[in-house]
């Protein structure tokens, strides 16, 4: 057992993290939220160019031929840096739809929550969305389309397979989803200590009082549990596994999403600051199929049908 | 990434399983909980097997009479003892997860032989001397003096919530030695034989109503300069290098055994028909997430442990915060599942549930672990 990143991980990660932040930095991220929702397709081919669609693919069908832990990561980076756009759908669709792999067809799907992202913009939509109506989404960076009835899968459909057996389509956005939320959750506990150090009231750093300091340790703790919990189930590739890393993840990131506004104080509620940026997109994902109750329910499930461990 | 066992691991696990499913049925039975000596010679007797099999001290080093194990294999050991029921280290946990390690990586050679052999055979225990009524959470203002008179120290204070005072033949004791330097630099880590002069073991009752721990009173008990470890007044360092030793891997086991018993509540639930209540139901698939991650941020710690030498990091104090917690929850889950029924003490629930009520208390409350996660791993400042 060696369960930590190996250095080929690290360096991947590392990777996406450096073109993510070269491409995708902050100005890139306010700039976007005052364009309105408009995808980017020169920074989409880019992320095509680097793999992060085909990453998964096998090597034979041009592909980087990597598996899920590199996959999480790789989402783990883009849930940090907010980066917008059916980023799970398209890279679902590596090998099936044309063009998805290299980042030159944008491709959307009908999720089993009932909402579609991104459906104006994409090329390509997967699952029935027929008499799909807008909504005026909370997430600046995710516009929303509600489908009459839900065509896609929900994790009630799943039945547990080995690590060999290829996913369907619902836990894997499931788990991708959990690393988009995992690295969302890192940075607001990152913003938020950054903050704590450097504002000063009374005298001293907000952060040296322990109301503050015990927000933040809340904040790292919550994110290491669903670190361990959203990296496993990328190893497993099990869908309780899975069920449990998403909980934790929504958890870790909404609530730290939700301190860090509290930690940032008058500021934290302004459009100004990114805070609500990582809230309302975390909002936003936890709306994703495999959310809240279906993974409770399929963890309580679990406990009483012996399967797991 | 790698959750899959070696082949050396997996055969290890084996010889383990083996021994296991051999020896367990030979144990005597159990002692009641309030039949000290009982318990003693239980977990001593069980130490002394482990020790026969070659199990005892598996992750000490070998030159302290340990087997030198990885932490992945002692992961194992803990997991495999957890799953077949075997005991629990019980009245040995000083020994073996703290003064032990203490002496081991702190002593001269003349006290790893005299201390570290006895705790490995299963022949004494060691309590904590550590706390006082005047130093708890702040463990550095402790109060109790020790003064050289020739050989000896002399030494008089009182401790309190000393876990198994009463059957100990040794205490890991901190103590006082000079006043005037501040507070963390003038005190002294001495090993203190529990049959000295001056010595008396008052036993505390517990909430649970059993005397887990004592308040133990020192009336110029000697103590031979000898009998302590590492230089005078640096016993605050001694101490601490252990500390995260304890924190480490101190609740592996429960966590395991914590999984199984989620998995009886909901079993409980679905006989009792309380399983219908989805809120309830939701409750537990919650707990089940829970203790899944615990369990995986604990092979994540022993992996990062193992990459570096075996120093446990500091993800001691995260998984101690949220382990407590989760406890806690798992309780009040089952006595919610049991309903009524949860208001009697003939059942294990009940009892654990008030035994959880400790664990954000004992070895460093919640509130002091925030403090640690918040200044040593985010760096934020101290308050004033
Ligand atoms: C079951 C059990 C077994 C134990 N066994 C042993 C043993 O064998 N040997 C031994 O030496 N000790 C033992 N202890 C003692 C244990 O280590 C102490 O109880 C613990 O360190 C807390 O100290 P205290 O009880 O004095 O509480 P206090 O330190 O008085 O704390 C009271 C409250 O104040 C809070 N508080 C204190 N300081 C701060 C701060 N700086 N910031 C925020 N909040 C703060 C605490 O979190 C707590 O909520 C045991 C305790 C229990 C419950």
């Amino acid at each position: 057992m060696d369960f930590q990143l190996t250095d080929d991980q690290r360096a991947l990660k590392a990777g996406v993290r450096e073109l993510l932040a070269a491409r995708f930095g902050r100005e890139r991220l306010r700039a976007a939220v005052d364009e309105g929702p408009r995808l980017d397709r020169a920074l989409w081919r880019e992320l095509g160019e680097a793999g992060f669609f085909a990453l998964r693919l096998p090597e034979a069908e041009g592909g980087v031929g990597l598996g899920l832990p590199e996959a999480v990561l790789a989402f783990e980076e883009a849930g940090r840096v907010l980066l917008p756009g059916p980023l799970i759908a398209t890279h679902l669709a590596a090998g099936v739809v044309d063009g998805a792999a290299t980042g030159e067809t944008v491709v959307t799907a009908v999720d089993g929550g009932g909402l579609v992202e991104w459906l104006a913009e994409a090329d390509v939509v997967r699952g029935e969305a027929t008499g799909a109506e807008p909504l005026r989404s909370v997430d600046p960076l995710t516009p929303l389309h509600r489908v009459p009835v839900s065509g896609g899968a929900g994790l009630a459909d799943v039945r547990p397979m080995g690590s060999t057996g290829a996913l369907p389509t619902a836990p894997l956005t499931s788990l991708f989803t959990a690393a988009e939320q995992l690295g969302t959750a890192a940075r607001a506990c990152e913003t938020a200590v950054q903050h704590a150090r450097t504002r000063e009231q009374f005298g001293q750093p907000i952060g040296a009082f322990q109301a503050v300091k015990h927000l933040c340790a809340q904040m790292l703790v919550r994110v290491e549990l669903a670190r361990a919990a959203v990296y496993a189930a990328a190893v497993t590739a099990d869908p309780v596994d899975i069920a449990a890393a998403r909980l934790l993840a929504d958890e870790a990131a909404v609530r730290g999403a939700r301190d860090c506004l509290q930690v940032h104080g008058g500021m934290g509620f302004t459009w100004e600051s990114d805070v609500h940026l990582c809230l309302k997109r975390a909002w936003t994902r936890t709306q994703r199929t495999g959310s809240a109750t279906e993974s409770e329910e399929l963890l309580a499930a679990d406990l009483v049908s012996g399967v797991g461990r | 990434m790698d959750l899959t066992y070696t082949p050396e691991e997996e055969e290890f696990r084996a010889r383990l399983r083996e021994w296991l499913a051999e020896v367990l049925p030979s144990l005597p039975p159990k002692p009641s909980p309030d039949d000290w000596p009982g318990r003693r010679a239980y977990d001593l007797g069980w130490q002394r097997m482990l020790y026969d099999a070659g199990y005892a001290g598996l992750h000490w080093p070998v030159d302290a009479g340990g087997r030198g194990a990885t932490p992945t294999q002692h992961l194992i050991y803990l997991e495999e003892t957890e799953k077949a029921g075997a005991p629990y280290v019980g009245a040995n946990f000083v020994g073996l997860l703290h003064a032990g390690p203490t002496i081991a990586s702190e002593g001269t050679p003349a006290q790893r032989a005299r201390w570290l052999p006895p705790v490995l055979r299963g022949e004494e225990v060691w309590c904590q001397g550590f706390s006082e009524p005047d130093a708890g959470s702040d463990l550095a203002a402790l109060r109790t003096r020790a003064w050289r008179d020739g050989d000896d120290y002399v030494v008089s204070g009182s401790k309190i919530w000393t876990s198994h005072a009463e059957v100990a033949d040794w205490c890991e004791l901190l103590v006082r030695t000079d006043p005037a330097a501040p507070k963390h630099r003038g005190i002294s880590w001495l090993a203190m034989p529990m049959d000295a002069p001056g010595i008396t073991v008052r036993p505390l009752r517990t909430l649970a109503g059993s005397t887990e721990f004592a308040e133990v009173f020192l009336d110029e008990v000697r103590v031979p300069v000898t009998h302590r470890v590492g230089a005078e007044n640096d016993g605050w360092r001694v101490t601490m290098v252990t500390l995260s030793y304890e924190r480490g891997t101190a609740f592996v086991g429960e966590v395991v055994a914590c999984r199984r018993v989620l998995g009886e509540v909901a079993r409980e639930a679905r006989k009792n028909g309380r399983w219908d209540d989805p809120a309830l139901r939701r409750r537990l698939g919650g707990l089940n997430a829970e203790f899944r991650a615990l369990w995986r941020l604990t092979q994540w710690n022993v992996s990062e442990a193992q990459r570096n030498g075996g120093v446990p990091g500091v993800g001691g104090s995260v998984f101690k915060l949220r382990y407590s917690h989760a406890r806690q929850e798992l309780y009040d889950a089952a006595a919610e599942v049991l309903g009524p029924e949860a208001l009697d003490l003939g059942r294990e629930w009940t009892l654990d549930r008030l035994s959880s009520l400790s664990y954000t208390i004992a070895a460093g409350t919640s509130q002091i672990q925030h403090n640690i996660v918040a200044e040593r791993i985010l760096g934020l400042p101290k308050g004033r």
